[in-house]
């Protein structure tokens, strides 16, 4: 059996009060919410912290504020992001990519902050131990290889949010709460590529809202590449936001890739090419073809490398044709 | 370290006495002797150990029960009342829903929580509420059914008590 290690559930009541937990047992205590993404890796051992601070039940976290845009806060489940009316209806590719992050149950459990911190993956660290431990582990943890490739200088675990390449789609902004401060930061700048040091935010930092820009006249698109219909994450991701004037000129266009790399990719010269034009199918397939040039997709993950490269331009085609269409 | 925790599963109380650290599944599994929710992959992707926490099918693998203190929870065991199957049970059973059957309390426990939400199911709405539920035997066709019928029958059964 796969049990969780040993550790100390806290439970605090306010966000000042989970700071305060954290400053108290630093790099011994980890922030949890849904659990859904933290729990298998600490069965995994791949994290075994003594102290785990739940931020399940502050309610601050829970909260959707709908002025000037959007404003989410990071604890609200995967669930209700996908099903809420007013983000189907103006960021529409936000409440697509929720709602095909995993399973039902999952995404109830799930929230949309920890989708958006989700670990990164890859074939030679999500395994057990017994697993790693007989190749030798990897650098990401107790090791000191990449078994991707053995000459890297850093790790190649794959960026796997389905929510984050569309987080770049529609400008988001993050707002973190640390022990000094509070900040914002955009999401483009949240991520790295890096597969151990994925996300720009400090140990006590923790991410509690999101915020989105007015899109009225904006369409949105995500679509998702993975082997069955459920559950998989994302092999791959495309992310499109587009606004079009009354004579269908292209005024503002936004495309993004998920798990190509260990940080979801902006793709902006690919959208430039369609400002200031009305694109048809060449344009798109232009711009498509761009995108694919920042896919340098590795050999950890599911699905064969050479058809996953392939399909990124497919992808972002389609999910250009759709954003333009509708 | 053992701690208390209070849990109501299948409307009984019980103060269990364990490691905080156990996972609802193992709670229910090996502190309440409730077998009937199935440990399959313990990492939130096969669904065969979904249970119904307030009104909402979850995972226990994942669900720490400090978590669940105060919530109602529902297990394959709570199903059948007064000896009486479940409708689920009953077209389970009828339409031959179940192969092996490691993935069926998981599988009740997903449509019950869908037929107790949803009035107006079809087979569409259906596959993707068990979309978290795998089924090794692949008998999918006939567990949706089974669905299908147990919910018609549920309607009925709730208008006639409302009517």
């Amino acid at each position: 059996m796969l049990r969780l290690p040993p550790f100390e559930l806290l439970q605090p009541a306010t966000l000042a009060e989970a700071l305060e937990l954290k400053k108290q047992h630093g790099e011994d205590a980890m922030y949890t919410s849904g659990g859904t993404d933290l729990y298998p890796n600490m069965k995994r051992r791949q994290f075994e912290p003594h102290f785990l601070i739940a931020l399940k039940g502050i309610e601050e976290l829970s909260r959707i504020e709908i002025k000037n845009g959007i404003r989410i806060g990071a604890g609200v489940s995967l669930d209700k992001v996908a099903n809420h009316p007013f983000i189907q209806e103006h960021y529409t590719a936000l409440s697509t990519a929720a709602g095909l992050v995993s399973s039902p149950q999952l995404r109830k459990m799930g929230t949309l902050g920890g989708n958006l911190c989700v670990d990164t993956r890859c074939t030679y660290y999500n395994q057990n131990y017994p697993w790693r431990k007989s190749l030798g582990f990897c650098m990401k943890k107790d090791g000191d290889i990449c078994w991707v490739a053995r000459s890297s200088p850093k790790c190649l675990a794959v960026s796997s949010s389905d929510c984050a390449p569309v987080m770049l789609a529609l400008e988001a902004d993050f707002i973190l709460l640390g022990n000094e401060d509070q900040r914002t930061i955009k999401a483009e700048e949240f991520y790295q590529d890096d597969g151990i040091h994925y996300l720009r935010k400090k140990p006590d930092e923790v991410l509690i809202s999101i915020s989105l820009p007015e899109k009225s006249g904006w369409n949105s698109v995500y679509k998702k590449l993975r082997r069955r219909g459920t559950i998989d994450f994302p092999v791959l991701g495309a992310a499109v936001s587009v606004r079009l004037d009354e004579d269908g000129i292209c005024q503002d266009a936004r495309l993004a890739l998920g798990a190509v790399s260990s940080a979801p990719v902006l793709a902006s010269k690919a959208s430039e090419k369609l400002l200031g034009k009305k694109p048809d199918s060449d344009l798109i397939q232009a711009a498509a073809y761009e995108a694919s040039k920042l896919a340098k997709p590795m050999d950890n993950t599911d699905m064969n490398l050479g058809y996953r490269k392939k399909m990124v331009s497919v992808f972002a085609s389609r999910a250009l044709s759709e954003a333009i269409a509708s | 370290m053992k701690k208390l925790i209070n849990l109501t599963v299948n409307n009984e109380h019980h103060e269990v006495w364990t490691s905080p650290h156990k996972t609802l599944l193992e709670v229910l599994r090996e502190d309440l002797q409730l077998t009937g929710t199935k440990h399959g992959c313990e990492l939130g992707e096969c669904g065969a150990c979904t249970v119904i926490i307030d009104g909402e099918p979850l995972l226990s693998c994942l669900v720490l029960p400090s978590e669940v203190e105060g919530c109602q929870i529902e297990t394959v065991e709570g199903l059948a009342q007064h000896g009486k199957p479940h409708p689920l049970q009953k077209s389970f059973v009828e339409l031959g829903a179940a192969q092996c059957g490691y993935c069926t309390p998981g599988m009740l426990m997903s449509a019950k929580a869908l037929i107790e939400s949803e009035d107006d199911l079809d087979p569409q709405k259906i596959r993707e509420a068990l979309s978290g539920n795998l089924c090794r035997c692949t008998g999918y066709a006939k567990i949706i059914e089974a669905v299908e019928k147990a919910s018609l029958e549920h309607q009925s059964t709730t208008e006639t008590s409302h009517g």
